[in-house]
């Protein structure tokens, strides 16, 4: 028998070889066209994201499930709401903090008592009674660093980082104790690990400074009062001059960013960080299946000697658009080239 | 090295440490655009395309871009006397976020065409493809600026196009944004006459369709 994909994750993780990459294809919306449900409807209800999560491990074999939905739900957890649309991802609406003193009143929302994160909670509950222990679940928070983003506006916000020092720490308390209260409840409904979506620490989005000053030290309190295992995910974002400053946050991975060598990244994260990544999302729309193997291959040959590898996308989140034949042509590329050992791999310098 | 490249030199490395002061200075010295000797266009529009693709090589952050976008804009603004008509009434130009509500994206495009002394008709976001339109032929604008941040709003500028071409309207659509910028294909396939990677590259693309299109 070969392994199950938790143990496959965790060798991975240890920076060991397992039977073959393991690689998670995070089409979460394409389930809802399969049940002949819009996007907006299969969000609606969590036995829906669970009969989806199981039908996506059934079609694309993914060795990670997830019911996060999507990010506009945590504007909606803090009182705003989010925008649907047919073919894609739904976006967070008007922001919730509409003038920075508003700040100064700002309470964290409830957790356990949130309808919209309850949804979350119950399809991860029931999705872990459905798979066990053999399939890991990821839970998803939006780091308190990026969540302003979605809270005041992108413009405001960065107003608010260079102008308001003290208001941005204040912020970043408040969402922290949301941030710990939201990741926790996910580990125990079932999740085994939290993906920690934070861009805004991505040197693409701000300055290393800045990150160093505020988006690290932040990641490395939640972790640690997270008390799992943490991925810093950076939506596509580069991070390649941050690898040693993530690793010290305590996380175990990081993502890979399509605009960077991941074989330069894989050699920074060498034995320190598993990275996951780093097919470009919006490319695959227009790739054929030759073109998808290319990819699978290229990036298992840069990142998949000696483990510490998961195969996925680059930004956590396949377009709804990508056709299923493109992703079934990745499935097949990892059963052709991500058996280990890697005999076919030319090592540099081997 | 010329006097003009010392000079967007030093304005590159204000903008980035952020000296809106020191930015100042150097523009003082400047005369508001056209004419002899080195002009406020000289050196502000090459520093803002300069900062523009540092960042898309990954050498500064966006909200480097962002700063120095705000910056000029208002060191512009504060030089250019109001009564005082930068540039004639054309290109007339209009700006929208597609779909999306997100405008961070239109705001920083609107920045740079500032710096460079253009005035914008601002449609806002979260717009439908047939709003667009109708503004924008309302208007008779010459150019229409889209930004969008989401794979499905990209996609529906080929609906903004289509309705424009159905009024046999000559409008240009000019599209940027992060799903453009990832996926280098996807301007041509939406049908725009052009494409920004980042949010200074609106003033080239701009004036590269001045030239060409019977406007003046
Ligand atoms: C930071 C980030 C986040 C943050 C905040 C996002 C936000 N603004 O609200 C968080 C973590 C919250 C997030 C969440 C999501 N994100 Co996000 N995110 C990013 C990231 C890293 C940066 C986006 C950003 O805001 N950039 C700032 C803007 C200003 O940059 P820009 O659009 O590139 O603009 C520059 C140029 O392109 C140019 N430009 C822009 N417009 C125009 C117009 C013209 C005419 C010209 C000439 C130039 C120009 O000028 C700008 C400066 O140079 C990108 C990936 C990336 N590498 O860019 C993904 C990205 C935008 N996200 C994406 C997605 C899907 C999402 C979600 C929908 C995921 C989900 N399922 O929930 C949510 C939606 C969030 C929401 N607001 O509702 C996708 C969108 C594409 C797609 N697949 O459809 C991206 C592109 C990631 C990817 N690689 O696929 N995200």
């Amino acid at each position: 028998m070969g392994m199950t994909s938790s143990q496959r994750l965790q060798e991975t993780m240890q920076h060991r070889e397992p039977d073959r990459v393991p690689y998670s294809l995070p089409a979460n919306m394409h389930p809802a066209r399969d049940m002949g449900l819009t996007i907006k409807e299969y969000f609606s209800r969590p036995e829906y994201v669970v009969e989806g999560q199981l039908r996506l491990r059934k079609k694309f074999g993914n060795d990670m499930l997830c019911c996060y939905p999507f990010a506009g739900l945590e504007i909606m957890a803090w009182g705003g709401e989010a925008v649907y649309f047919d073919q894609g991802p739904p976006n967070a609406g008007a922001p919730v903090i509409k003038r920075p003193e508003d700040i100064l009143a700002l309470e964290p929302p409830s957790v356990e008592e949130n309808p919209a994160l309850r949804g979350v909670l119950e399809a991860t509950a029931s999705l872990k009674a459905a798979v066990g222990d053999d399939i890991p679940i990821a839970g998803v928070i939006v780091s308190p660093f990026s969540l302003p983003i979605m809270q005041m506006g992108f413009e405001a916000y960065l107003d608010l980082i260079y102008e308001r020092p003290e208001l941005l720490e204040r912020l970043l308390r408040i969402n922290g104790e949301y941030c710990v209260a939201w990741a926790k409840a996910q580990i125990k409904a079932g999740a085994s690990a939290i993906v920690y979506s934070d861009p805004a620490s991505s040197p693409t989005i701000l300055p290393r400074e800045i990150v160093l000053r505020h988006g690290l030290p932040t990641a490395r309190s939640i972790i640690a009062r997270i008390g799992g295992g943490v991925m810093i995910h950076l939506a596509s974002g580069r991070g390649k001059d941050l690898v040693d400053d993530i690793a010290e946050t305590g996380a175990v991975g990081m993502s890979a960013s399509a605009e960077e060598d991941l074989g330069q990244l894989k050699a920074a994260c060498r034995g320190k960080l598993t990275l996951v990544g780093n097919l470009n999302a919006l490319a695959m729309r227009r790739w054929t299946p030759q073109q998808a193997e290319a990819e699978v291959k290229r990036a298992i040959a840069q990142a998949g000697p000696g483990g510490g590898f998961v195969l996925s996308d680059n930004h956590g989140e396949i377009p709804f658009l990508v056709e299923d034949e493109v992703l079934m042509a990745m499935v097949e590329a990892v059963e052709r080239w991500g058996r280990y050992p890697l005999d076919w791999v030319v090592v540099d310098g081997a | 090295m010329s006097n003009l490249e010392t000079i967007t030199r030093q304005l590159v490395e204000a903008l980035l440490r952020l000296d809106s002061p020191g930015v100042g200075a150097l523009l003082d010295g400047l005369r508001p655009l056209a004419g002899g000797g080195p002009s406020l266009d000289d050196v502000v529009v090459p520093a803002l395309e300069r900062i523009g693709r540092d960042w898309e090589e990954g050498r500064v952050s966006l909200s480097q871009v962002y700063m120095a976008g705000r910056i000029c804009e208002r060191a512009v603004e504060r030089l250019l006397s109001p009564d005082r008509p930068v540039r004639g009434d054309r290109p007339k130009l209009g700006i929208a976020v597609l779909e999306d509500h997100h405008a961070l994206g239109k705001r920083m495009v609107k920045s740079a065409l500032r710096a460079a002394g253009y005035q914008l008709q601002d449609y806002g976001h979260g717009r439908r493809p047939q709003e667009l339109v109708e503004m924008a032929l309302r208007d008779q604008v010459d150019v229409l600026l889209i930004s969008c941040l989401m794979l499905a709003s990209a996609l529906r500028v080929s609906e903004v196009v289509a309705g424009l071409q159905k009024a046999g309207s000559p409008i240009a659509v000019v599209v940027g944004g992060a799903p453009f910028r990832l996926e280098a294909q996807l301007w041509k396939e939406v049908g725009a006459r052009a494409v920004g990677r980042n949010s200074a590259e609106a003033v080239a693309i701009v004036r590269s369709l001045a030239e060409r299109e019977p406007w003046a």
